[in-house]
């Protein structure tokens, strides 16, 4: 029998080898993903109207939108959506996206990548995440495909000239938040709990910790925690409490650090909580009790509940569609879009240019454009691939970000 | 005092554990296969849980008898599709069916529910306890899991060891055959386990949730390796073996993030694992396999 | 023709096994060289190479040796760190071939002293409880991996579980493993023919191993280990050595695997990886090596040929799993297949078919 089960599975290789070489650009071309929540038939419109008019730049994406990071994936795939959309019902350029799954694996990503080749990607945004960013940033390298990740972080990303971040690098989040927590006074006594398994928290903590030590600042705990053991928090907590710590410095996401609050709530520590962008979405966790959040500071390009028009329409539009309040990946997501759009207003892209012609255009074009998107007014590009636009400080009060 | 309140912190966590391992245990025992899936039924669970509180508004005892019955149900369900038809297959066959199991559970979670985590509210209404002036907090949900904990394990004995159903499954974790012959219903015993199982999970997935309070459809996942780890250390298919290696491997857990490292905590307890299993190969409260020539 | 008919029947069916990958390995060649063959699917190949030598490699303790081991990803990452590390000191300032190569063997012989140091205490242990322990054993070698900070400078190799700061580099010196975020900017080495050849190399060494007399009292020990050892043969050292040999395959799969990237992280190397490695085995058929080459190869072909159906590829993938793990070894769906095959043997096209099933069924 098992002879006979080897014959069925040979068959099944051959057949699938055969349409795999035979259907180059055609397999998954209207791939561009639906969302996974409950979008009522919100099919993507960058999909239908590219391929109608034939005439539509492609924009591939990559992250993960299965496994345990699925929710950034999904953040990204989103935003750019949203954008792609608003930018093709406005005429001139039109863009088209196709996002593939990654699972937050490198080895996936490659495979998406190279799916995405197979489409006739012309440009791409992503990896959402760093890991596999940094498989795939020297292979877009040595294709010279354009690279515009909206959310990895580490700077070994924009290493090559063709790669460019809409998010802050990490090194600066580190060397920002501990330049403002001295600056404002706000505490000499620091506990610092952070994912020793992630290359963004690990990123952030290391140039903390030098900056810290440089402004005078003690770090009484510096507490890791994994990946696979990010539920139990109360050693962590613990430590931090007993050290004196004033101030407790969360380099981390906020699902986690949704646990870290509550378990500070639960062993009574009273220490203030300074965090990064990776905090912003706390106020909008399902079920939360957002009470336990109230003076939780964090430096963050977005807030989703600012008061200026752009942020306001974004977010209406995010909710209508895909009945989430958007958090700051999808913001990124839909910046690097538009980033996209005004490098190839200001190089003079058209869509029916190879990719490396686009890339080398857009390498040349991104440190021209200033765009004002929903994380930041003026942002620029530094020709090395790195953003400069303002972080901003902000606090919770009453349940809502109020700047510092 | 430090220590002790790391102790008390163990405990909570261990008791997790042990309420996770008491389900995977009984499975095993009963039905001799690793299911791989138990941790997915209890994200399914606690899911549950958190839509019938907070979406239906539900009082919380009412949505965990919800839960249980969904988790019962899904439990059955998945026996008789996924595990049943490979009744005496190998057991390595079942073991990678569970797995499917498993990823198909979680996707559809992924699905259903998407990938934002959702912040649990406890259901426990117990105020924490204060000791020694405040400086050791015992929290209600670690009061509500041992307890619940030892109810579970002292009524599973019970059940097994002094009712005819529970005595026809031991009988069939014996000798499936020999059973059979004595007018036992094999196929709907084992049903019957995992029904309890299953149910067993609803009830941990809400106390790790209450515990611990994300959750994501990956949140089973790891909370499953643990218990099956602390099953397997206290000696698989021994129901006080399990509740006694899922607080001991709180406890273990906690003290090496405590006193030697907080990255190399999982290494740690691992490397425990690997030397008590050395020492005593079939676990702490395992029986003894003696081998037939 | 005749020297075929008389050759020894296991010799004739390893032939056949070797022609399947070399066939393989020409039909992608001469569909690369046409240029009919997409970037998705030129990118697969190194990966299914490396996840056939993982399956084979893990099949020799599964199925030949009889033991459940969920920790075979943590022999590939210890192949894939030490590799890499070489490769990155000193592999990349050699001739591809050669640096590679080197690579390998290295990767395989930190491997198999992994092997050895685990299966001593390990081996002891059987069924489920050694399953749990190897699994233990991978999970603690991928958090160990995930703390380690690695550096070189003038002074030679500087080493750190703490961070990248406490590895005192000299000025110049460079951070190879950065903790979890691994090594990154390595230059790619693997290529498709280095894969098959390793391939090729894999099924001669485990082909061997099990057509050879210690092949045979490894086979003994799973059919019964009382009785074999009653006849005199060293349970231990054959266990060992098929552990050590399964080990050092996958440790030299995780080079070729690491080397086909330019990152490489820890984190890759969890119980899931291992899982899914067994799932080929399983699937393949236990103890049969050309079934682990062919389940690897359509397993990991089969999730990206489900891209087009976006959100519910992980879906599809986990119910065929299920579906075909039914469909392959329910007791009452093979009584039936049989049943089936019966009915259409009297038909006179599935009549040929049966006659060659039933020779074919006489050599195994």
């Amino acid at each position: 029998m098992k002879k006979a089960l080897s014959l069925v599975l040979a068959a099944a290789m051959a057949f699938s080898f055969a349409a795999c070489g035979g259907s180059t650009s055609t397999a998954g071309t209207s791939a561009a993903g639906s969302s996974g929540t409950a979008s009522t038939g919100a099919a993507s419109a960058g999909t239908s109207t590219g391929s109608a008019s034939g005439a539509a730049i492609k924009i591939g994406g990559i992250g993960p939108l299965t496994g345990g990071a699925a929710i950034y994936g999904n953040a990204v795939m989103n935003g750019a959506k949203l954008a792609v959309e608003e930018i093709n019902a406005q005429g001139g350029l039109q863009f088209e996206l196709n996002f593939q799954d990654d699972e937050n694996d490198s080895e996936k990503a490659l495979n998406a990548y190279n799916t995405l080749k197979d489409w006739g990607m012309q440009v791409l945004l992503g990896t959402v995440t760093t890991q596999p960013c940094l498989t795939i940033a020297p292979e877009t390298a040595s294709d010279n495909i354009f690279l515009l990740t909206p959310s990895a972080s580490a700077t070994e990303v924009i290493q090559e000239d063709n790669a460019f971040q809409v998010c802050f690098t990490d090194p600066n989040q580190g060397v920002a938040s501990a330049d403002y927590i001295a600056d404002n006074g706000l505490a000499t006594k620091i506990a610092i709990i952070y994912d020793s398994s992630d290359a963004y928290s690990s990123g952030i903590r290391e140039k903390f910790v030098e900056e810290a030590a440089a402004k005078g600042l003690e770090i009484v705990a510096d507490e890791a925690f994994t990946s696979d053991n990010k539920t139990d928090f109360s050693v962590q907590v613990q430590k931090a409490k007993s050290s004196g710590a004033e101030l407790v410095f969360l380099p981390i996401y906020y699902s986690e650090a949704n646990l870290i609050i509550q378990e500070m709530n639960r062993q009574g520590c009273t220490a203030q909580v300074f965090g990064c962008d990776g905090l912003d979405g706390l106020l909008t966790i399902d079920g939360a009790d957002t009470s336990l959040f109230e003076g939780v500071m964090l430096l963050t390009p977005f807030a989703a509940d600012a008061q200026d028009e752009k942020t306001q329409n974004f977010v209406a539009k995010y909710q209508e569609q895909f009945g989430d309040i958007p958090n700051q990946f999808a913001a990124d997501a839909y910046d690097g879009v538009y980033a996209i759009l005004a490098a190839c207003e200001q190089a003079g892209v058209t869509a029916d240019m190879d990719a490396s012609t686009i890339c080398d255009m857009l390498k040349g074009a991104m440190p021209q454009i200033t765009l004002d998107g929903l994380t930041g007014d003026g942002m620029k590009w530094e020709a090395t691939g790195e953003v400069n636009k303002a972080p901003r400080a902000v606090k919770i009060v009453n349940g809502a970000y109020s700047a510092m | 005092m430090e220590f002790l309140s790391y102790l008390i912190n163990g405990i909570s966590l261990g008791s997790v554990y042990a309420i996770i391992a008491l389900g995977y245990t009984m499975v095993y025992g009963i039905a001799k296969m690793l299911n791989f899936a138990h941790g997915d039924v209890i994200m399914v669970g606690s899911y549950i849980v958190f839509i019938a509180v907070n979406q239906m508004g539900l009082p919380p005892l009412v949505a965990i008898v919800l839960s249980m019955a969904v988790c019962t149900v899904l439990g059955i369900v998945i026996e008789r599709f996924a595990y049943k038809p490979l009744r005496g297959a190998s057991s390595l066959a079942v073991l990678i069916t569970a797995i499917g199991v498993s990823y198909l559970l979680q996707n559809l979670a992924l699905l259903i529910w998407g990938a934002d985590p959702k912040s649990f509210t406890s259901v426990v209404g117990i105020p924490p306890l204060h000791l020694a002036g405040g400086q050791l907090v015992i929290s209600g949900e670690t009061i509500v899991t041992i307890v619940v904990g030892a109810i579970i394990m002292a009524g599973l004995i019970f059940f097994v060891n002094n009712t005819k159903m529970g005595r026809a499954m031991l009988a069939v974790s014996e000798d499936k055959g020999a059973a059979q012959l004595m007018g036992i219903n094999v196929n709907s015993t084992i049903a019957m386990t995992f029904a309890i199982g299953s149910a067993l999970a609803a009830v941990a997935g809400v106390l790790l949730c209450s515990a611990y309070p994300t959750l994501q459809p990956t949140t089973g996942a790891m909370p499953g390796i643990k218990a099956f780890t602390a099953a397997v250390f206290g000696g698989i298919g021994s129901i006080p073996g399990a509740f006694v290696g899922g607080i001991l491997l709180g406890i273990i857990e906690i003290m090496s993030k405590a006193y030697i490292s907080t990255q190399l905590a999982d290494a740690i307890v691992f490397a425990v694992l690997i030397i008590v299993l050395l020492v005593r190969p079939t676990g702490l409260m395992g029986k003894k396999i003696s081998e037939k020539v | 023709m005749n020297s075929l008919k008389t050759m020894k029947k296991s010799t004739r069916s390893n032939l056949v096994t070797y022609g399947i990958v070399i066939g393989f390995y020409v039909v992608m060649q001469l569909l690369v060289s046409g240029g009919m063959l997409s970037n998705s699917m030129q990118g697969m190949l190194v990966p299914i190479c490396t996840y056939v030598v993982l399956a084979v490699s893990l099949n020799l303790t599964v199925g030949i040796l009889g033991e459940l081991s969920l920790g075979h990803a943590g022999f590939m990452s210890a192949g894939a760190f030490s590799g890499a590390v070489f490769w990155v000191i000193a592999g990349v300032n050699m001739p591809a071939p050669l640096g590679l190569a080197l690579a390998m063997l290295i990767g395989g012989v930190v491997a198999g002293v992994f092997g050895f140091v685990i299966g001593i205490p390990v081996l002891r242990l059987r069924g489920d409880y050694l399953a749990i322990v190897t699994l233990a054993f991978g999970e603690i070698i991928k958090n160990v991996l995930n703390a380690i900070y690695l550096g070189w400078d003038s002074n030679g190799l500087h080493f750190s579980l703490s961070d990248s700061a406490a590895l005192n580099l000299e000025e110049g010196g460079e951070v190879i493993i950065n903790g979890a975020i691994g090594i990154t900017g390595m230059k790619k080495a693997s290529t498709f023919t280095a894969g098959i050849i390793l391939v090729l190399l894999t099924l001669f060494v485990v082909l061997n191993l099990v057509n050879s007399r210690a092949g045979r009292a490894i086979m003994s020990i799973r059919d019964n280990r009382i009785a074999a050892e009653a006849t005199g043969i060293n349970v231990t050292k054959y266990k060992l050595m098929a552990f050590i040999t399964s080990a050092f395959l996958a440790g030299m799969a995780g080079v070729l695997y690491a080397l086909n990237m330019s990152a490489l992280a820890a984190r890759k190397f969890d119980y899931n990886t291992s899982i899914l490695v067994l799932v080929f085995v399983v699937l393949g058929g236990i103890g049969n090596i050309r079934g682990s080459i062919i389940a690897a190869a359509v397993l990991y072909v089969l999730p990206e040929m489900l891209r087009g159906l976006n959100d519910y590829r992980m879906l599809i993938y986990a119910i065929i799993l299920i579906v075909v793990m039914i469909f392959n070894q329910s007791p009452q769906v093979v009584a039936w297949r049989a049943q089936v095959w019966e009915k259409l043997s009297t038909i006179g096209f599935f009549q040929k078919l049966a006659k060659l099933k039933k020779q074919s069924k006489g050599e195994a």
